[in-house]
């Protein structure tokens, strides 16, 4: 079966892979790529643990089709540190906003993505941009606290 | 503003504290967390390897059938595809998970040959070089289906006539002790007491399966190691559990096997099953590969065991001042079509009852009934969380019915420090009645002087520390056809029946029953023997040696 | 056309580690040369803390900081046996064993430094910031590394210890029941308010305000991650999820979240907590585990809700619209209670 080759920005650096027939990104970015962070918690777009960005866009990895990503820019939660912990990452430890761990990744990229587009959201504006991201530990409650910490320009107890 | 307070009550039970620890009560940083922010704490599925193959499974749309054949063949020059498993390549394909504490008998196929109980039973195991190929070819197995009766109420299963879920329990039912299709708890005289009590109040719960619903779903990469030996990164919640399960079915010494796991994305009780981990180390044994089984979300919620249903029975006897003095349960868990973990749910259910209340009359009849449906597991509060709901919405009724505030008849009749339990232990270290009374304030429920004034370290013991003295006992459902004896020592001799003597008042905390110490584990009915193993002859079973046995549940022996 | 509010209680105990007792745990501790711990534990961490209540135990019970302490967990190969995580089983029991191990190590870590200030080791303090000095004369002492140290390369000791912890297997009464099922229970009290709407058959969680006795609450943030996360998935049991939505009967079941509900963060309701402590005496330092009661109190407190509500009895979980809506229609419309 012919692999297609893809070449895109992820996380600033640029990377190429080839793509099997019909194999999704989030296939691509963990065993063609070796990205871990997104994570397989459906496969069937109902969960957001595989959500990464594309162009600044949350999308789940899942379901979208490797291929159509050639000259994209990805951005995954293996990329959200740079020097320094993102302070979205800051929050989420300060907050105890994860349990074991595995919405986190995907939670993160939903959070950066309506940080990035709305630095000051409202409760209402957190919830809506979290409500593809399922989480079975925590209660949301930790998570919205640590986001809206970050939207509020620090820690909040 | 949706933000909920939190609140240390550090004035209660202060003086059994030690307030002054360093580490201890600090809001310590998680050790892990960092690994989750930055995407790397190791999942099983986070680590990568060479040659990856993929597994998935062919299985049953029926909730009964028996197997007539399976045709591989089709499956097995599917592209991609480097083996198919069935059962014959199963070592040992006969197991209940806890043979390994000498409960109950081998009931449930790793991959089923012969006969399947449930939809979604696994019948055979493609592996292949990707996941899309092993998806098309499991759909390629030809297997010719004679459907069978089923059943799917348990009260319907324990009729007479019922279709027999397992050839091993023909009632449907597991079977206790050797000698009973349930088990019993008897503490005083419940009939007594209703004829005397003041109300009456009966209810019938049931509450439905769920899932465990963890993020991550079930799933274990196995791969050929050094030295013969097998790593398995796995999700399961018990490593040592499921190592011994996969040393038991595969027939090999469990120091050839590897077990790798302990960061898991929730689990709730979902992940210990171990059937992962057998099928992928089997399938790298196989093919010489490593190999990943994983359920995919429609699996882990329809194929994956949930918790169980269960439908409870409650029939309470009242006094007009809201002492319960007479509880009365019968309970049915919803095993499905294999026992796995609901056997002993139900131990764990009567030893709970009933609930953290000091009533002196309990009785309560609780089965594991087998289904045609996805066997059920452990969940969060298992054995517990259904008994509860029932008690307290039945405690509610019982409220009503008596006219007094739900939470003045909870700490009336709330369990002290002291009291004797229905399972024959006294309490110590209580509280319920400090969690009633905090509630209550923060709620603004205006409670009684005496609900206000109560204490769980004050008002018991006592008489209520006594033993009753008469328990009503009887002899209802027992089962013949199945051996006393250990599971691991087939010759023991059958107890005999006990002798319902009331016994006289004994010591508090001790036994006041005069009967023969309970002895083991059900052994499969002698009459019946095993269903033929499969389609070709597999060696016969080796005689038992090398499974890890970590301790024994069998007999309830005597320690 | 209306909503109407109500307010169920319930109040629960729940019993900690494996019924009847019978499951083991080990933890293996030692320290490298420079006084840094290691536990070795097969535990297993679901996301409920293990790898950090153990790490704060063992700091505790060498008298070491936290940061000096790492929780390594689960590799067959070098982690000694452990029966698993579940049963609210973790912290008592892997609590326990790491305290038992702990202590063995700590006790040669102060034989080394007893060696080395030349005291007794029964004379010796840990100050819990790095430091083993002797009692009342703080300036006679000796970091944990330099002890560490000395063992390994001076006085040829190991700085390690062993734990296990098992209660032992309890018999059942086939007759009677008779058992010991746990050594000891954690105790939780809720009132959860609801808004049923008369017209749809939705009912909504709208506040709840609960107690619940956790032993000790080894590190606070760990245990309200545990209540607030139970609380949420107790809730949803009561009104959102089943895998059999028509139970017995398996038609409509759930292949995927679309179809299997579950609470979003739009649907939680405020959740004010309260702790309290009364120590297990065979916990360590008292601890029991709050993981599962977290959750049961909530399915029965969300039932007496609606029934306070508008009078409708639910007992066949889950919640739904169509079995509210159908008591209503039974009893000819709403019938608050207001009880509570």
């Amino acid at each position: 079966m012919p692999k297609k080759p893809v070449t895109f920005m992820l996380n600033g650096a640029e990377q190429a892979a080839f793509a099997d027939d019909g194999q999704n990104l989030l296939d691509l970015l963990r065993r063609g790529v070796g990205d871990l962070a997104p994570k397989y918690g459906c496969g069937q777009g109902g969960c957001g643990a595989c959500t990464v960005l594309i162009d600044g866009v949350p999308h789940l990895s899942c379901l979208v089709l490797a291929e159509t990503v050639d000259g994209r820019r990805i951005e995954t939660a293996s990329g959200l540190a740079g020097a320094r912990l993102h302070p979205l990452q800051e929050a989420f430890m300060a907050h105890f906003a994860a349990q074991c761990g595995y919405c986190t990744p995907g939670m993160l990229m939903a959070a950066k993505a309506l940080l990035d587009q709305n630095p000051r959201p409202s409760r209402e504006e957190v919830v809506e941009a979290i409500s593809g991201n399922l989480c079975r530990c925590t209660g949301y409650e930790p998570i919205i606290e640590a986001i809206l910490s970050v939207a509020n320009g620090g820690a909040r107890a | 503003m949706s933000e909920g307070m939190i609140e240390f009550r550090k004035e209660f039970f202060a003086d059994e504290r030690d307030d002054t620890l360093k580490e201890i009560g600090r809001p310590t940083r998680r050790q892990d967390i960092l690994g989750h922010v930055t995407g790397r704490s190791p999942f099983y599925d986070d680590h990568l390897f060479q040659g990856l193959l993929h597994m998935r499974c062919a299985r049953s749309p029926h909730h009964a059938a028996r197997i007539r054949r399976i045709d591989t063949a089709e499956a097995e020059r599917s592209p991609g595809v480097v083996r198919v498993l069935t059962g014959r390549d199963v070592p040992l394909n006969l197991n209940t998970l806890l043979s390994l504490l000498d409960f109950g008998i081998d009931d449930e196929p790793l991959l089923s040959t012969d006969r399947v109980r449930y939809r979604g039973e696994p019948v055979a195991a493609v592996i292949a070089e990707t996941e899309a190929q092993a998806r098309a070819a499991a759909a390629k197995v030809r297997i010719e289906w004679d459907p069978l009766p089923h059943v799917l109420d348990v009260e319907e299963a324990i009729r007479p006539g019922a279709p027999a879920v397992l050839d091993v329990y023909p009632g449907n039912r597991f079977v206790y002790h050797g000698t009973y299709d349930h088990q019993k708890l008897r503490y005083g005289d419940v009939e007594a007491a209703f004829r005397a009590a003041d109300h009456i109040v009966e209810g019938r719960y049931q509450m439905s399966p769920i899932e465990q619903a963890p993020i991550e779903t079930c799933g274990a990469i196995a791969a050929p190691e050094t030295n013969d030996r097998f790593v398995c990164y796995t999700s399961t919640q018990a490593l040592f559990f499921s190592l011994a399960t996969t040393a038991k079915v595969l027939q090999t010494p469990s120091s050839r096997l590897h077990f790798i796991g302990g960061t898991v994305g929730g689990g709730f009780g979902g992940k210990v099953d171990s059937v992962h981990e057998p099928l992928a180390v089997l399938g790298a044994m196989l093919t010489g590969r490593p190999v990943k089984f994983m359920w995919d979300r429609e699996e882990e919620m329809q194929v994956g065991a949930p918790r169980g249903a269960e439908r409870w029975y409650i029939k309470d006897g009242v006094m007009r001042d809201g002492r319960i003095v007479a509880r009365k349960f019968t309970g049915y868990f919803d095993s499905g079509a294999y026992t796995r973990l609901t056997s002993y749910a139900v131990i764990k259910a009567v030893g709970h009852l009933p609930g953290p209340y000091t009533i002196p009359n309990v009785h309560a009849d609780v089965s594991c009934v087998f289904t045609n449906r996805t066997p059920a597991t452990a969940m969060r509060g298992f054995g517990i969380t259904g008994v509860d709901f029932a008690i307290e919405a039945h405690m509610d009724k019982v409220a009503e019915t008596v006219g007094m505030n739900p939470i003045d008849l909870r700490i009336l009749n709330a369990y002290r420090d002291g009291d004797m339990k229905a399972h024959r232990r006294l309490a110590k270290n209580c509280a319920l009645i400090e969690c009633c009374q905090v509630v209550a304030e923060k709620a603004g429920v205006q409670l009684s002087n005496a609900s206000r004034a109560a204490s769980s370290r004050q008002g018991g013991g006592g008489d209520r520390a006594l033993l009753p003295a008469y328990t009503a006992l009887d002899q209802a459902g027992r089962v013949s056809g199945f051996e006393g004896g250990s599971y691991a020592r087939k010759a023991a001799r059958s107890r005999p029946a006990p002798q319902p003597v009331p016994p006289a008042p004994g010591p508090i905390g001790r036994r006041a029953t005069t009967q023969p110490p309970p002895q083991s584990a059900p052994q499969r009915p002698r009459a019946a023997e095993p269903p033929p193993a499969a389609a070709a002859t597999p060696p016969p079973p080796p005689p038992r040696q090398g499974p890890i046995r970590f301790s024994s549940l069998s007999g309830f022996r005597r320690r | 056309m209306a909503l109407h509010r109500g307010r169920g209680f319930a109040a629960i105990n729940y019993p900690i580690g494996m019924n009847l007792g019978g499951d083991p745990s080990q933890a293996l501790v030692h320290s490298n040369p420079d006084g840094k711990f290691t536990v070795t534990l097969s535990s297993i961490d679901l996301g409920q803390g293990m790898k950090s209540v153990t790490r704060q135990i063992a700091a505790e019970t060498l008298g070491i900081p936290v940061e000096d302490v790492y929780v390594d967990t689960a590799d067959s190969d070098t982690g000694p046996h452990c029966m698993g995580s579940f049963a609210s089983r973790g912290t008592h029991r892997v609590g326990n064993a790491v305290i038992q191990a702990a202590q063995e190590a700590r006790a040669v870590m102060l034989e080394a430094a007893a060696e080395e200030l030349e005291v007794d080791p029964g004379d010796l303090v840990t100050d819990g910031a790095g430091n083993i000095h002797v009692r009342g004369a703080p300036s006679r002492s000796i970091t944990t590394m330099a002890a560490c140290q000395a063992a390994q390369f001076r006085q040829g000791r190991t700085v390690s210890g062993r734990g296990i912890f098992l209660i032992p297997l309890s018999e059942v009464d086939p007759d009677t029941g008779e058992m010991t099922p746990v050594s000891c229970f954690a105790h939780a009290a809720m009132i959860v308010e609801v808004e049923v709407d008369d017209e749809t058959g939705e009912v909504r969680v709208t506040d709840m305000k609960s107690a619940y006795e956790v032993g000790r609450a080894l590190n606070p943030k760990l245990v309200e991650q545990q209540l607030r996360g139970g609380a949420w998935m107790g809730m949803s049991h009561a009104a959102w999820e089943t895998t059999e939505p028509y139970y017995p009967d398996r038609a409509h079941g759930p292949v995927d979240f679309t179809s299997y509900l579950m609470p979003g963060p739009g649907d939680i309701a405020p959740h004010h907590i309260s702790i309290l402590e009364r120590p297990a005496p065979d916990g360590p330092f008292g601890g029991k585990g709050p993981g599962e009661m977290c959750a049961n109190p909530v399915l029965p407190a969300v039932v007496n809700a609606v029934y306070d509500a508008v009078g409708v009895r639910i007992d066949e979980l889950p919640v739904t619209p169509e079995k509210v809506l159908r008591g209503l229609r039974a009893q000819g419309g709403a019938r608050p209670r207001r009880r509570l």
